[in-house]
């Protein structure tokens, strides 16, 4: 295929899942109205949502989910090996995710509770960037199809890929959305990575962070903010940990 | 300008009547707020009774009916190695009702930016044309500051202007098309008592202001006071996060964004309004940031709106309405960053000894 001058050849793709549920590559088969030309752009060489075949001479990797077990460490790190590009893909591979939840309690506890007396093998649930380096991230519980696409199709003819640096208040501003914070709620939005058209606040869910920190975010005024409106501290810092994407500024807090 | 007078229930057969079949916009209370207060929204309406004539004010201004959040400005089409390219200037006729002073004012100083400047954007002035404005005046918050501005009443940019002078509208028609629409109802000359009301309605607004602001001799102010450290003051509160710019009705400021197609058949060029607030607003190409904290880009926005326009086009751009100082999460609004800056300059001039520290 020729565009605009340059030739662009499909991408070759994997797609591969640790501690997750696979929410974040089931997006990618989502959105069936151009679900055709985006498969299009991809040659899948492996990635079990889609296809059965499996090869390893992808380029790309897509790696969803977070890292619990040692032996998850060495199935990413033979994926880093291959892949010239590796991307978190999801809240999980980016931050840790919902599965970071366990990190705050002993992990015999957290066995007991989920598989009773059966021996589990676990780690704490950390993000991959602490095992590889990763080339890019694509945050959100889960990703959104779109800014996929946009990423995938930015790939695929060189062009600049970003993601918003602002936070999800403009993106929210902009469906003329009634502010949570005025229905007496705590809302991440002023402090979290836009990109996902305020979905949860559109919807009168109050934003808790999936998508992680904005671009150098102004987090003492917004714990002044939370302080301020007599909102409940609790909920807020229970907001704030639950992706595990805020962890860099609650760690710096304490 | 001509002036009539309608009773309230004849004016709401004629709303009735316009809406009907129009792409029809006015004030609909879309939430209560934790303290009890309505919040209201210019949101599509089909009949009078879903609008909420005696609103106090929407959350969001009407700007964006003029200049879309996100607006395509042209489409590209990819063919056998070659590409066309697709404009189109298109507006709906739309109606706007219950459009305040200010948000009248906000329009007519949008138009000296986007039609009198040297290059004049025909996506406005096609929605601008197509777009049929009917005003309301109100008795302002508590936190108006429009009369400060001298934006609480407006003469121009409607073409219906409707005073609220008890059981009827004292209606200002400022076009033949809102004349041709009106005549067809029962509008009466204003009688004395009419003319009396109307004065008097005027007089209660204009002494019901709660708030004022200094603007006199303010660009000069902003001028002297770059480097004052109130801006990294109000800075370190700014959340960033770009909400005053959305409920602006005047901040215009824009990036443009080229979009692919997925099938990589074509491509859609947008206009997507942004703000100087925002983090990587002033980032250039190769990553530099003109402007990284949070207090210079505060100040910016402030240099926009008050010192900016006084001094190229001898107006401020402002209009009072107050909507980023309640939209503001951090409580940043212009009253108290303006006071906060004369209150320093004053201070310094009348005190012999140097000024206290500001804690």
């Amino acid at each position: 295929m020729n565009h605009l001058g340059f030739k662009i050849g499909k991408m070759k793709i994997g797609s591969f899942d640790f501690t997750c549920c696979e929410g974040c590559q089931l997006q990618l088969a989502n959105k069936e109205s151009t679900l055709p030309a985006f498969l299009g752009l991809l040659d899948i060489r492996n990635f079990r949502e889609i296809s059965s075949e499996r090869h390893d001479d992808y380029d790309i990797a897509l790696v969803e989910g977070s890292i619990t077990r040692s032996d998850e460490i060495e199935r990413l790190k033979a994926i880093r090996a291959q892949a010239s590009v590796l991307v978190a893909f999801g809240s999980c591979a980016c931050f840790g995710g919902v599965n970071s939840l366990k990190n705050k309690i002993p992990a015999e506890e957290a066995i007991k509770g989920v598989y009773g007396d059966k021996k589990i093998e676990t780690m704490p649930s950390t993000k991959i960037s602490d095992i590889v380096s990763v080339d890019f991230m694509v945050p959100g519980c889960p990703v959104s199809k779109e800014e996929v696409e946009r990423i995938v199709v930015g790939v695929v003819t060189r062009s600049l890929n970003n993601l918003p640096k602002y936070p999800v208040c403009v993106d929210c501003k902009q469906r003329l959305n009634t502010c949570l914070f005025d229905l007496g709620e705590v809302c991440l939005g002023p402090v979290t990575r836009a990109g996902c058209d305020a979905v949860c606040p559109s919807g009168k869910t109050p934003c808790l962070g999936c998508r992680g920190p904005a671009d150098d975010i102004n987090f003492p005024s917004f714990l002044q903010l939370v302080k301020e409106k007599g909102l409940s501290q609790d909920e807020m810092r229970e907001k704030l940990t639950f992706y595990n994407g805020f962890a860099d500024y609650l760690d710096h807090e304490s | 300008m001509i002036y009539k007078v309608i009773s309230k229930t004849e004016f709401r057969k004629f709303i009735n009547a316009i809406v009907k079949h129009n792409n029809a916009y006015g004030p609909r209370k879309v939430d209560t707020g934790s303290g009890g207060k309505p919040i209201y929204q210019f949101k599509p309406v089909k009949s009078a009774d879903e609008i909420d004539f005696d609103y106090t004010v929407t959350y969001s201004s009407a700007k964006h009916f003029f200049l879309p959040f996100r607006d395509e400005l042209s489409r590209f089409n990819f063919e056998d190695g070659n590409w066309e390219q697709e404009v189109r200037y298109e507006a709906p006729p739309t109606i706007l009702i219950g459009l305040r002073p200010c948000d009248i004012s906000a329009i007519n100083m949008l138009d000296e930016v986007m039609l009198h400047s040297p290059y004049p954007s025909p996506y406005y002035l096609a929605r601008r044309k197509n777009t049929f404005i009917i005003g309301m005046d109100h008795l302002p918050l508590p936190d108006c500051f429009c009369k400060s501005m001298n934006r609480h009443t407006v003469n121009h940019g409607f073409n219906l202007f409707c005073s609220d002078i008890g059981d009827k509208y004292y209606l200002s028609i400022n076009s033949s098309k809102a004349y041709s629409f009106l005549k067809e109802f029962m509008i009466e000359e204003p009688s004395y008592e009419d003319n009396c009301q109307l004065i008097e309605r005027r007089k209660t607004i204009k002494h019901s202001f709660e708030t004022n602001i200094e603007v006199t001799g303010l660009p000069v102010f902003l001028d002297i006071e770059f480097d004052s450290p109130i801006w990294q003051k109000w800075g370190d509160k700014c959340l960033s996060c770009g909400s005053c710019a959305m409920v602006c009705p005047t901040c215009y400021c824009y990036s443009v964004e080229e979009r692919f197609d997925v099938d990589l058949k074509g491509s859609s060029r947008q206009n997507h309004l942004y703000s100087c607030n925002l983090v990587d607003f002033a980032q250039v190409a190769g990553g530099h940031n003109f402007r990284p904290r949070n207090g210079d880009r505060l100040k910016y926005r402030y240099y926009h709106h008050y010192r900016g326009f006084a001094a190229n086009d001898n107006q401020q751009i402002c209009v009072g309405c107050n909507r980023c100082g309640r939209a503001c999460l951090a409580d940043i609004n212009p009253k108290d960053v303006i006071n906060d800056l004369r209150l320093e300059r004053e201070s310094c001039m009348i005190c012999v000894s140097p000024s206290p520290d500001r804690t």
